[in-house]
């Protein structure tokens, strides 16, 4: 994309709402902005209705969860302007215990990805009309795209003939996830194969003798 | 008394192959027809005969399984030349043939779908992920092989199973009825 116009917006973006914002950066062609919750709905309505910058598209609104981070989750806007052909990130840090206000007061959009977010990650958004979960099935418990998640869920599900109907009970693999490795051992992998725990010692003993 | 069909060459359940021997049982048949105006057959045969000749399979696609399905439908390999109309309605169809991935959310609707189907019903799994999960078998939120939820006939593996695997794997399902030759279920 147009890398002076984006560098343009950063300019104009970092002295007209300063406070509000962290040092707007241009990587790879792309705008990445951070902002602190309180200050977000000032920002996104900025972005929208300014004359210079016009981002009157909401593309997505997506979480990210970074476990080892002391505020946990992160909540990405991608706004579109249709009117100058260009697209910036908007990033939010949020804690676990922490709230977002919601966007629909400013995009109608913003209704659904919240949901989804809010499903997906448990991330709670304020001010949102409808905050259901939007994906996962009736009466499902967790948020799924958390990294301390497991793969597998907490239940499984089955047809039981006497109830007539579907039951849900504790998950119970006959065989376990296997994760693969599938480099080569001629390219250097490291790994011990299961047996071959003493081989290098034993291997280094009769070198020394 | 018209009874003379009974005393055929042919007592096995099975077709009788295209050729001489078909012509024979056609004409015995059709003078039959002709010199009394009647004609008598067994009866289990003669209704298992209707039921591989017209199984109306349920549309149930759930995934890209589906696109195949489709395949089958249309006119390359055309199911209809086997009797075989795609319908919208549950309680007009005699097969289910499940194809794609069956999730948490769509197993409860899923199985009343099948309850709605008069009997005799039968169910076609199709390729790997209603067989037994395939790719989504370890995930949180899909049904690992629609067997858990409904009782299946036939299995056809494949991801997906190419539109001659649902063809052969539907062409089982006729066998199956045919060598079962029950009336009842």
């Amino acid at each position: 994309m147009d890398q002076q116009a984006l560098t343009e917006i950063a300019r104009h973006l970092d002295s007209a709402l300063g406070d509000y914002i962290q040092s707007p950066e241009v990587l790879h062609g792309e705008l990445t902005v951070r902002a602190p919750v309180e200050s977000l709905e000032r920002v996104i309505k900025f972005l929208r209705d300014d004359s210079s910058c016009r981002f009157e598209m909401l593309i997505d609104i997506c979480g990210v969860d970074y476990p080892e981070r002391s505020t946990r989750f992160e909540v990405v806007y991608h706004l579109l302007s249709v009117s100058n052909n260009l697209r910036i990130r908007l990033k939010v840090a949020v804690d676990e215990e922490g709230a977002v206000p919601s966007m629909t007061a400013l995009f109608n959009t913003a209704g659904w990805f919240e949901r989804e977010v809010w499903d997906l990650y448990g991330i709670y958004f304020t001010n949102h009309p409808d905050l259901r979960r939007l994906l996962t099935d009736y009466g499902f418990e967790g948020h799924p795209l958390r990294k301390d998640f497991p793969l597998t869920g907490y239940v499984e599900l089955r047809y039981d003939d006497e109830q007539k109907r579907v039951v849900y009970e504790p998950v119970k693999l006959t065989q376990d996830f296997r994760s693969f490795d599938f480099m080569s051992p001629w390219e250097g992998a490291e790994y011990i194969l299961p047996g071959d725990e003493k081989a290098e010692d034993a291997g280094r003993k009769g070198e020394g003798s | 008394m018209g009874l003379s069909n009974n005393n055929v060459s042919n007592t096995s359940s099975a077709p009788i192959p295209r050729g001489e021997a078909q012509n024979a049982e056609l004409k015995v048949v059709t003078d039959q027809l002709g010199d009394k105006g009647f004609v008598v057959a067994k009866l289990d045969r003669l209704i298992n005969w209707a039921r591989t000749g017209s199984l109306w399979p349920m549309s149930f696609g759930l995934a890209c399984c589906g696109v195949e399905f489709m395949q089958v439908i249309a006119a390359r390999y055309d199911i209809d030349r086997l009797g075989m109309v795609p319908r919208a309605s549950p309680r007009q169809s005699d097969v289910m043939i499940v194809a794609g991935t069956l999730c948490n959310k769509m197993a409860p609707a899923f199985r009343k779908v099948y309850d709605q189907m008069p009997e005799p019903r039968y169910v076609i799994s199709m390729g790997s992920c209603a067989n037994g999960g395939g790719y989504y078998h370890y995930s949180y939120s899909v049904v690992r092989g629609c067997d858990r939820v409904v009782p299946v006939d036939v299995y056809v593996p494949g991801c997906p199973p190419t539109a001659e695997a649902l063809l052969y794997g539907i062409m089982q399902l006729q066998r199956k009825i045919r060598r079962t030759g029950t009336i009842a279920r």
